[in-house]
């Protein structure tokens, strides 16, 4: 069985975080007027940021300009080689550039953020401190929409 | 990312995620989610393929239309390959060292290229390319049965210094393959089958379950199904 099949069926057996209702921020403008970042699992930081602990449940700023980044996650359990190829499979910021520039999106934001997907079992600080610390910078830079990537 | 998805909504800010597991974004319940069966480690599917990452990125940005929470699968599902990656491996050069460190030893122009190309390296969570070689002489003695314990790796964190390791690897063999991109998993094959390194380091990690070594120190050594 290889790996990600493992994977994927040891996902079906984890106990997940419950959340009673789904909050729906049906978005106020277009896509072609709405500022969209991308914030990633991938544990993402630049080498002169401070990397990922274990239990990190902290997030890195990542600016728009940035692409010598380093993928800090914990797990050996996926492919990092597609990474180390093209940086946009994990975090798609070129073809964010791209759309913008082609008026697809209205902008692209200039700070994306990075999490660690290993998080400890409960997330709460994800849920009460560090998550909404995030949406609160988020939304300060004028951002819409939010494309969630893991690895 | 589902969780954030629920945070960042309810905060206000419209979100997709990309997400690679139906089992846990259906019992998890974020807002919108594009499931995309790719290989885990490339939620946009294909390195290097500008054409089918903005197909994702469309497909994602569609469901800002939709009224309700809603999943919809990505029609196309990329397999892993854990064929491994077809990457020459340097000739033994010093039959007095461990065939592994000899390897390492043997790979580090590549890997020095593909830092200058690249301008980054994942290597440095624990130690540097430096200590490589010496890292994997520790791993040599472990799977040659000496007592963890009193060999100490150059850094105790014995998943990031496997980390470390590995990446050096793919970071050189991938400098040193040709054609398309290897498919998700075919590095990670090369490394742990093909290799001196890989295969030492199985060894050792199964050496220290022999020695009944605490389960985070060598279970993590490796990916989870090895």
């Amino acid at each position: 069985m290889s790996g990600d099949v493992v994977m994927r069926e040891v996902g079906k057996g984890l106990p997940v975080p419950e959340f009673e209702t789904t909050a729906f921020a049906k978005p106020e403008k277009s896509l072609a007027e709405s500022t969209v970042a991308i914030v990633t699992s991938a544990a993402l930081h630049r080498q002169d940021q401070e990397g990922f602990d274990p239990a990190d449940t902290g997030f890195r700023d990542i600016d728009r300009a940035d692409r010598d980044l380093v993928l800090g996650h914990w797990s050996p359990n996926f492919d990092r080689s597609g990474f180390q190829l093209d940086l946009n499979v994990v975090y798609p910021i070129d073809r964010l550039e791209e759309l913008a520039a082609d008026g697809v999106i209205g902008a692209v934001a200039e700070t994306h953020y990075a999490f660690a997907g290993n998080q400890p079992d409960t997330v709460s600080e994800i849920r009460l401190d560090t998550g909404p610390a995030c949406a609160r910078k988020l939304l300060s830079a004028g951002v819409d929409v939010v494309v969630l990537t893991p690895v | 990312m589902s969780t954030l998805a629920h945070v960042f909504e309810e905060a206000g800010l419209s979100t997709i995620v990309l997400g690679s597991n139906r089992s846990v974004v259906e019992r998890m319940k974020p807002p919108r989610v594009l499931h995309c069966e790719f290989p885990l480690g490339r939620p946009l599917g294909k390195p290097g393929d500008a054409e089918f990452q903005r197909d994702v990125l469309a497909r994602a940005f569609a469901l800002l239309e939709a009224d309700e929470p809603i999943i919809v699968d990505h029609p196309e599902t990329i397999e892993c390959d854990e064929t491994p990656m077809a990457c020459s491996l340097p000739p033994r050069y010093d039959p007095n060292l461990p065939a592994a460190v000899d390897e390492a030893q043997g790979l580090r122009a590549a890997y020095d290229r593909a830092v200058a190309k690249r301008g980054v390296t994942s290597v440095g969570r624990t130690i540097t390319a430096d200590q490589v070689p010496a890292a994997l002489g520790v791993l040599h003695q472990w799977a040659e049965g000496a007592p963890w314990a009193e060999t100490p790796l150059p850094d105790p964190n014995s998943i990031g210094v496997c980390h470390d390791i590995r990446s050096y690897y793919e970071e050189a063999g991938l400098e040193l393959v040709d054609g398309p991109p290897p498919a998700g998993r075919a590095a990670e094959a090369w490394f742990h089958e093909q290799t001196e390194a890989g295969k030492t380091l199985m060894a050792a990690r199964a050496a220290l379950k022999e020695q009944d070594a605490p389960f985070p120190l060598w279970f993590y050594m490796a990916p989870g199904h090895r």
